[in-house]
């Protein structure tokens, strides 16, 4: 993938996330209040299928957003060739992919 | 950066502190999945886990994360609206310190929660 192709992928990555991060922050604020407990974790997040949807894309966002980031520090802190910053940042993203996935199923009952 | 940014300008310090936070996010993101992921086995496993969390020095490190989310979304905003909004002189500075001062209210309103 081109240079570009990956620069607008950050970028639309990012603008995606921003109105799902605000809320992930004020959910944060709100569900912390008198400590967190797996109960209320989990009633909030299996009560409603929106939340299923909200975490699945938010994962999916933030399997492609934060690699790229990772890969510029890679190449331009680190000095990695590209070519090994990109094998990086794939298996990142991957990884990310995966354990994202499963933490939504498993907090959201199957994203159902 | 080039000459037009020279080091620890604040538009310097603004990309570093950018960067550096997403980084923390980045490292923090697996752990945050795998917590989450216990809830899989069960509400007690998840429990098990979230009683770690109540330590002080965890709330400390949730802040720190809480603070950083933050800073980084500002900050992420900031480098949108340069990139591709119509160029306001604005964004250089006043930006960077309503970023902060957002972040450090947002963690305010995190450390509110925790001891409310």
């Amino acid at each position: 993938m081109t240079e570009a192709r990956l620069y607008a992928l950050q970028r639309l990555s990012a603008v995606v996330m921003a109105p799902l991060v605000i809320t992930h922050l004020i959910t944060i604020m709100i569900a912390v209040q008198g400590g967190l407990t797996a109960e209320e974790i989990l009633a909030r997040t299996q009560g409603l299928s929106i939340w299923a949807v909200f975490y699945t894309v938010f994962v999916l966002a933030v399997a492609v957003h934060a690699p790229l980031g990772l890969r510029k520090i890679l190449i331009e802190w680190l000095k990695f060739s590209t070519r090994l910053a990109n094998g990086v940042a794939l298996i990142l993203a991957l990884g990310v992919l995966a354990l994202g996935l499963r933490a939504v199923m498993a907090v959201t009952g199957g994203g159902a | 950066m080039t000459a037009s940014h020279p080091r620890w300008s604040l538009s310097y310090i603004a990309f570093v502190l950018h960067r550096l936070s997403g980084l923390a996010l980045a490292l923090f993101l697996p752990f945050h999945f795998l917590v989450l992921g216990l809830a899989i086995e069960g509400e007690a496993a998840l429990d098990a886990m979230l009683i770690w969390t109540e330590s002080p020095l965890v709330k400390f490190a949730e802040w720190g994360l809480v603070v950083l989310f933050g800073l980084h979304l500002m900050l992420g905003l900031r480098v949108l609206m340069l990139e591709w909004a119509p160029w306001s002189g604005g964004l250089r500075h006043g930006w960077v310190f309503a970023g902060v001062a957002l972040a450090l209210l947002g963690g305010f309103g995190f450390l509110a929660g925790v001891i409310g």
